[in-house]
């Protein structure tokens, strides 16, 4: 294929996937006023031209099964292939959304066993599945934090602390349930600056949200401290579930101290990134606040399973999506978390807490600056290359893109945001040690690189389809629709 | 691997954690399985769920998927890739979103769309908090009261409640204007004025209840009177239907709904995905990822990640959303299945819909007590009324293998004998005279 050439470009008027076309039906009782006078500008191709079009096209993607792909913070694990063919099962994948619970108990006997299995991952008393992907179960928590103040009467609290490495979601989440945000150091070390946190703390407090292990890589030490702290100045907290892949069946946050907390299923519970989604984010909470869980969710009466919906919960920060959220996506995770078991799931955090300090300590042995070297990693961790940028005039962005040469997917870079120049590194349970080990090859071979020619750096990818793109003109001449050449 | 770390065991890299923190009790969770007993388990399940043929629409259509969508949508290539932050590593997927933009916007007659929000219950949501962002120089906005947004008309009960949740601590009231004869009222509307003028008017095309709105007049009273005006719409619909951008003298301001019907199973309802369009003068309110054509060193053309400084990554608490992954690999699926169908074949399915409907609700009307309870121009669903407990009904035809429609009463007690029936492209006259045969023996048994 021609680079940039869209499905647009290669099709030509009258062309049909002619096998998809049912026989017309009659509209002629429909008001001409309430009909389009246009068709609409869709492709005009074959069936082969759309399936060669988007093959060739996925071509064009890394991805976990063509390569390795250890994107910080993203939880890029392999996914079995069996958790999607059970998510795709007819009885399933036919199911509509508001058939009635009778003809729905396989379904809802599903929910009722993820919502269990998750309770007792998390240490939580309840669990609601609806929230649609991460950031909606972090909404999801804050407002149910926000719901929790308000029907106590506590209208004084107005502020949410954020450490100042958290993911943007959590301040972006604060301001839209209506809180301010106020930012909270993290210290040398990489934990929370607790005497900062205490000082912070006060009548304005709703509350804090924390991931641990944090997005510095490393498991907060004075979890149990700040959680006391938070508590009596009558504040709540919040976890975030970003990292809950590193502790997974060892460590539950309901025993550190938090209130409410989310899930994201698709990092930590096997589901495809999907090149951006579905994900699924489940909030759990602790007893008081129960009542102000979202809905729809699953109960067990006797022998039936049925929803809870709305008229019961007259606290519930209420519904989040039209239906029941991502529900395949909960699927996947039951039969996931079914295949892993209680073992299984101790050993995803063991390898992945392996997996992760076995490449950092490669890493610095081969000259590369950890962020903070005197830690253990988590399952993730931090490398900076503040001094290959001073010296060499090569960033952590001109790594990422080199990297790309050489097979490999960038890990996140510039994040967290109080590190200079770093990368955050997540290799996870699922690469084996061969794939660690070229991963540091290669970025051995980059230095050496980048000392000998640092211009062949900078300039990288020099493989892929297309060499580095000018991100400045995208967004100076927007050009987000093609728009067909006059015939 | 551990002598390089420097340690002799895997707890030991477990050692910054205290002690009390690893006493958990993680009993209750059972011993795992091979994947053959776990399919086995989960498909004894699914059978439970299996049901004959599907008249219930209410936001999810049982529509046909050509083989080919998910072949190709369910290659590892683009279903185990991530968000595109490394754009030169992810041409597919880029180039996959702006032609998505470039169909969606096609169908809908706006000119912007980002890369997908959660399902359409959420997009308006976003749409409705977008709105008020958008409308800045509205009166209410100097106000320390409540913005008002007006849903006229009969919208999908389960996105307005979606709506609320996502935007009620941001000081936003959502206020139905009821409805006459299943549609708007725009008496009902026209009183909305002055210290009760909404920010945005929200109006949903077919609306709920699968009937036509008078979408110009109420796209003209809010453009008349300062407020913005969100379409809901159905993309399979809009093969024929008027789109949002031509309602009225000057269209609707932002177009949402779900992408389900364009070749997503229905699937319990999800995943499925949002879509948002809007006008080139609102680029900068629209949340969500978007991505431009550009060029790259060599002057070749590419796709990227773009206006990402709108987004919570960046901006953090100032951020136009908190979102950021979306539906991607839904997206995929759409943008193939409209590919396949064209304009040509996305009409016969819109018009064949219609028809079948027609052709279900002449069944149906035949039995004895049943009648439609709302006159005038629909597109795929109808309200019939039962005579009996609708809920009752629900049940009985589950029963008997049909799933017959959505019972109305739990959200309009004045509808409680009534059930909103559907009928898409795959319902066969088989599968009508089944669910007539049903029907007449539930209720008349």
């Amino acid at each position: 294929m021609t680079p940039g050439d869209t499905i647009f470009d290669i099709g030509s008027p009258g062309r049909r996937a002619s096998a998809q076309y049912p026989a017309a039906g009659d509209v002629s009782d429909l008001p001409t006023s309430c009909l389009r006078t246009q068709p609409p500008g869709l492709p005009e191709v074959s069936e082969l031209q759309a399936v060669r079009h988007y093959t060739n096209l996925s071509a064009r993607n890394f991805s976990i099964d063509t390569q390795f792909y250890p994107l910080g913070s993203c939880t890029m694990k392999y996914n079995p292939r069996g958790a999607h063919r059970a998510a795709s099962l007819p009885g399933f994948s036919n199911r509509h959304p508001l058939a009635p619970a009778s003809a729905s108990q396989g379904f809802l006997a599903c929910l009722h066993d993820l919502q269990e299995t998750l309770k007792q991952v998390t240490g939580m008393a309840a669990v609601s599945l609806t929230p649609m992907a991460g950031a909606q179960g972090e909404f999801a928590g804050v407002a149910m934090i926000r719901a929790w103040h308000d029907a106590r009467g506590d209208a004084g609290r107005r502020e949410i602390l954020v450490p100042t490495a958290a993911h943007g979601t959590n301040p972006a989440t604060a301001v839209m349930c209506g809180y301010q945000v106020r930012e909270v150091a993290v210290a040398e070390d990489g934990d929370v600056d607790v005497a900062a946190l205490k000082e912070a703390l006060g009548e304005r407090t709703a509350g804090i949200m924390l991931t641990n292990p944090s997005t510095c890589g490393v498991f907060e030490r004075r979890i149990r401290e700040i959680a006391d702290a938070v508590h009596t100045a009558g504040g709540l907290l919040y976890y975030d579930g970003a990292n809950l892949n590193a502790i997974l069946g060892n460590v539950r946050p309901g025993d550190m101290g938090f209130d409410v907390l989310h899930m994201n299923l698709h990092k930590t519970f096997a589901t495809p990134h999907g090149g951006g989604g579905p994900g699924s984010g489940p909030v759990g909470v602790a007893e008081r606040l129960v009542p102000h869980l979202p809905t729809p969710f699953v109960v067990r009466d006797g022998d039936a399973y049925r929803w809870v919906e709305g008229d019961e919960m007259p606290g519930s920060i209420g519904r989040l999506s039209a239906f029941m959220g991502n529900a395949g996506i909960l699927l996947r995770a039951l039969a996931y978390a079914r295949m892993l078991g209680r073992e299984g799931m101790r050993r995803v955090a063991e390898y992945a807490t392996l997996n992760a300090n076995y490449l950092m300590a490669r890493l610095a042995d081969a000259g590369f600056e950890l962020a903070y070297p005197e830690r253990r990693a988590s399952h993730e961790f931090i490398i900076t290359f503040r001094n290959e940028a001073k010296t060499l005039g090569v960033t952590a962005m001109d790594f990422a893109k080199r990297l790309l040469d050489f097979g490999f997917h960038a890990p996140t870079t510039y994040f967290p945001l109080l590190v200079p120049e770093c990368f955050l590194i997540e290799p996870t349970e699922t690469e084996t040690k061969a794939e660690l080990d070229a991963f540091v090859d290669a970025m051995v071979r980059i230095r050496a690189e980048a000392e000998a020619d640092p211009e062949r750096v900078r300039t990288a990818p020099h493989t892929l389809p297309v060499s580095r793109l000018d991100d400045v003109k995208a967004a100076r001449e927007l050009d987000l629709t093609h728009v067909r050449s006059p015939t | 691997m551990l002598a390089r770390i420097g340690v002799t065991s895997i707890d030991a890299l477990f050692d910054e954690i205290e002690p009390a923190l690893k006493t958990a009790d993680f009993s209750e969770i059972d011993d795992g399985v091979d994947e053959m007993t776990m399919l086995a388990e989960m498909a004894s399940r699914a059978r439970r769920d299996e049901t004959g043929p599907c008249f219930t629409g209410a936001g999810c259509y049982d529509h046909h998927i050509p083989a080919a969508v998910w072949d190709i949508a369910a290659r590892g290539e683009f279903m185990t890739a991530y968000t595109p932050y490394q754009a030169e590593a992810s041409q597919g997927t880029l180039q996959l979103i702006y032609e998505y933009q470039t169909m969606i916007t096609a169908l809908t007659a706006l000119t912007v769309s980002n890369a997908s929000v959660y399902d359409g219950g959420s997009a308006l949501g976003e749409a409705v908090l977008m709105a008020v962002r958008a409308n800045r120089r509205h009166p209410s906005m100097k106000t320390d009261g409540p913005r008002r947004v007006a849903v006229a008309g009969a919208c999908h009960p389960h996105y307005v409640d979606a709506a609320a949740t996502i935007t009620r601590n941001q000081g936003i009231e959502l206020v139905s204007t009821g409805t006459s004869g299943g549609r708007a009222s725009l008496d009902a509307l026209a009183d909305m004025t002055g210290e009760r003028a909404p920010v945005a008017v929200v109006v949903q095309q077919p609306n709920f209840f699968g009937l036509m709105e008078p979408v110009d007049e109420i796209a003209d009273w809010a453009s008349a009177n300062g407020a913005l005006v969100i379409a809901v719409v159905n993309p399979t619909s809009l093969a024929i239907l008027r789109p949002p951008g031509e309602w009225g003298a000057n269209g609707a301001d932002i177009a949402c709904g779900d992408g389900q019907p364009l070749g997503i199973p229905m699937a319990s309802g999800g995943p499925s995905f949002g879509f948002m369009c809007t006008r080139e003068s609102h680029v900068r309110q629209l949340p969500g990822r978007l991505v431009g054509r550009t060029v790259d060193r060599d002057n070749r053309p590419g796709f990227t990640l773009t206006l990402q400084a709108r987004e919570q990554h960046i901006r953090r608490g100032k951020a136009r959303s908190n979102i950021c992954t979306n539906q991607g690999l839904l997206v995929t699926a759409a943008t193939i299945y409209l590919a396949m169908m064209g304009p040509t074949g996305l009409a016969r399915i819109a018009t064949r819909c219609h028809e079948r409907t027609r052709e279900l609700l002449r069944t149906l009307v035949g039995i004895e007590g049943v009648a439609t309870r709302f006159g005038g121009p629909f597109f795929h669903e109808q309200v019939i009324d039962v005579g009996q407990d609708a809920d009752r009904v629900a049940g009985d035809l589950a029963a008997r293998g049909i799933v017959g429609g959505l019972p109305l009463g739990r959200y309009f007690p004045e509808l409680r004998d009534c059930l909103l029936v559907c009928a898409t492209e795959k319902r066969t006259d088989d599968d009508i005279a089944r669910f007539g045969d049903a029907l007449e023996q539930v209720l008349h048994g």
